[in-house]
């Protein structure tokens, strides 16, 4: 560890284009206000390194932005978006929020569990799959309701997760 | 048909792009304001009466005038964009749409104001808007409507987005801050209040992103033609999201004289209850305000013609009223258990308490895990009298109102319905059979 509590001993790097990226995240704050630029970075990171955050990535983007690893670990764990564990390829973040609830999505989750043979928090062996409860996702009226990645799938019915948990297994759901 | 203000051309092919917005008037708004001073804009909005739409009501002219201005230091306007109160889904459907009507109400806002920069913070969630409100904001800049010398005025304005993470808290002004600042979403003791220390300790005004979509009407229409919409202290029109047993969930634009019966039942709006059932219970302002029965929905106590305003939907204070809240409209129908639906949202408030107070840290636990006891057949009746205590001793004891909101939902779902819940403990099959329309009196 270096003098700013920074594992300076990783060998986590961005990509080119990743750290242009950064950069622009860094520039929309005034100087010397780089720390906001934290959870954007944290998303972007979360995207680049495999869908969840470990250690080494953690501390690197503390290097990044001259802040120490305590206090991206404290940010990190504090949201719920971020995975402090490796999730499968495709996380399935089921809404089960009263007005979700009111339409069914108690049923969709246990249907869900049933066809992957996974309990909430749990990945199917092969990786692919994560179900994730997530509370009220501001689709209420669109109900029952899942995201996956960066996109909403709406109006559920056990048809539709059939469908969605096809395309996914032949790889052809946009997720970014 | 009521007037629109804010979905009047949302069905408009093309309404998302900046070239269509403006050939249907938007961005004049912005014209004219350049050409008013700071002062002469704070006037319309207070004339407006326009009250916040991120669910306190506050009046935003009012708010707008606390805005400390101590000389060379920035100023800043934050767009809340966290939308995250169950029920709620208005600010999505605008940015989704229509989302030059929120960047027009940002330059006018930011410009009396006197701000330079403009943060608008999204939940994390919804991930795919910001592209959207990026491409918006593109536009706006390539048309001259942002960045250095807008239109030729002197006033610079960039507007950033930052993506939240997952957290209600976030919404709270304070929290939002905290995390726009970079750290987790924990409320600050007000005072001093963000109009004073906000953003970097610099004053900051804060506003839900329907406010600030109603500034460039105001504009266009004088504060005093806006404040001829709607009745007593409920102007201009209303967004809001409606969902659960409706046939035509959706975002409507209310007028405030709308009663909430028709509302409810009229096809111009919900389209009434799916499948010939009977109306059982609402939550008329998101998650966090009174469930009322349906018979204190449509009738106050009194007897009166409730209707979708501030003051209607108080009407009886908690005891027998509500709140307009965010304006998320939470419908259940006769086969629907409140003590079920109530667990949902104690579980909600238990997951988003950022953990910072006692009572809320551990009360919404104790509540949510009491509320599983009884609606998994488990309860007595001392634990219905329990969760009332517990919600006592949140309310009023906390650093920001999630509390507060953790506990009101409760709070009426046993004064509602304690018939209800006291079924409930006897009868644990109910997740078979719901209890259904509530017997219970008020009185
Ligand atoms: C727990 C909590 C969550 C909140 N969530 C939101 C929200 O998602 N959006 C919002 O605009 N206001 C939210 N608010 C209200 C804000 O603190 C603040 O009052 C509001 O953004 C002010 O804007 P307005 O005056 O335009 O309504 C929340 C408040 C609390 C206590
Ligand atoms: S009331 Fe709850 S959410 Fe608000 S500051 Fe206290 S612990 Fe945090
Ligand atoms: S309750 Fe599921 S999206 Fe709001």
């Amino acid at each position: 560890m270096d003098a700013n509590g920074v594992n300076s001993n990783s060998n986590v790097l961005f990509s080119t284009e990743a750290l242009e990226k950064v950069n622009k995240i860094i520039a929309q704050y005034p100087e010397g206000k780089q720390k906001s630029a934290l959870i954007p970075i944290l998303h972007l990171a979360q995207k680049e390194f495999g869908g969840w955050l470990d250690v080494p990535v953690m501390d690197y983007i503390a290097t990044l932005l001259h802040i120490s690893s305590i206090e991206v670990y404290e940010v990190a764990t504090f949201y719920t978006m971020f995975n402090m564990q490796p999730v499968g390829k495709y996380v399935l973040e089921v809404c089960r929020t009263g007005p979700c609830m009111l339409k069914g999505s108690d049923q969709i989750i246990d249907y869900i569990k049933e066809k992957l043979q996974i309990n909430e928090g749990e990945t199917t062996q092969d990786g692919l799959f994560t179900l994730k409860p997530a509370e009220c996702l501001g689709a209420c009226g669109y109900a029952p309701m899942m995201q996956i990645g960066k996109f909403y799938h709406e109006h559920l019915t056990k048809e539709k997760v059939d469908e969605i948990i096809e395309l996914c297994k032949e790889a052809k759901i946009t997720v970014q | 048909m009521s007037q629109k203000l804010l979905l009047k051309n949302i069905g408009v092919e093309g309404i998302k792009t900046f070239e269509v917005f403006k050939k249907y008037g938007g961005y004049s708004a912005v014209d004219k304001a350049l050409k008013m001073s700071s002062d002469e804009i704070l006037e319309e909005v207070k004339a407006s009466g326009l009250k916040g739409r991120g669910g306190a009501g506050f009046p935003t002219g009012m708010k707008w005038s606390f805005l400390a201005k101590p000389e060379g230091v920035p100023r800043y306007l934050v767009v809340n964009a966290d939308e995250s109160e169950p029920g709620t889904f208005k600010d999505r459907y605008l940015m989704e749409y229509i989302p030059h009507i929120l960047i027009e109400g940002i330059i006018i806002s930011s410009y009396c104001l006197g701000a330079n920069t403009s943060y608008i913070y999204i939940r994390g969630e919804y991930s795919w808007i910001p592209d959207i409100l990026e491409h918006a904001i593109q536009e706006a800049k390539a048309n001259g409507y942002l960045g250095k010398n807008i239109k030729n005025s002197g006033y610079d304005l960039e507007i950033y987005i930052q993506r939240g993470a997952g957290a209600y808290v976030c919404g709270e002004e304070t929290a939002l801050l905290e995390s726009l600042e970079g750290r987790r979403g924990n409320p600050r003791l007000k005072p001093p209040f963000p109009a004073v220390k906000g953003l970097y300790q610099c004053p900051t005004v804060v506003n839900n992103v329907e406010t600030i979509s109603n500034i460039g009407a105001i504009i266009n229409l004088t504060g005093a033609e806006y404040a001829k919409l709607g009745t007593g202290k409920s102007l201009g029109t209303k967004l809001i999201s409606a969902c659960g047993n409706i046939n035509k969930p959706g975002v409507y634009e209310i007028d405030f004289n709308l009663s909430v019966e028709e509302f409810i039942y009229s096809e111009e709006y919900c389209g009434g209850i799916p499948n010939g059932k009977k109306l059982k219970a609402c939550i008329p302002g998101g998650a966090s305000v009174p469930i009322l029965p349906a018979k204190l929905l449509l009738k106050t106590a009194n007897g009166d013609t409730r209707y979708m305003n501030y003051e209607s939907l108080a009407d009886g204070g908690f005891i027998s009223g509500t709140a307009m809240g965010s304006g998320g409209f939470i419908v259940l129908d006769e086969d629907q258990c409140v003590v079920r639906h109530t667990m949902t949202l104690a579980r909600f408030f238990n997951h988003e308490s950022c953990g910072q107070c006692t009572p809320c840290r551990e009360g919404t636990g104790w509540m949510y895990r009491i509320l599983k006891k009884i609606e998994e057949g488990r309860g007595t009746t001392e634990d219905i009298d329990l969760l009332w205590d517990i919600q006592t001793k949140i309310e009023g004891n906390t650093i920001c109102p999630l509390g507060d909101a953790a506990s009101w939902p409760v709070a009426a779902a046993i004064r509602h319905f304690r018939d209800e819940f006291e079924w409930h403990i006897n009868n644990p099959e109910c997740l078979i059979k719901n209890y259904g329309i509530s017997n219970y009196e008020y009185v």
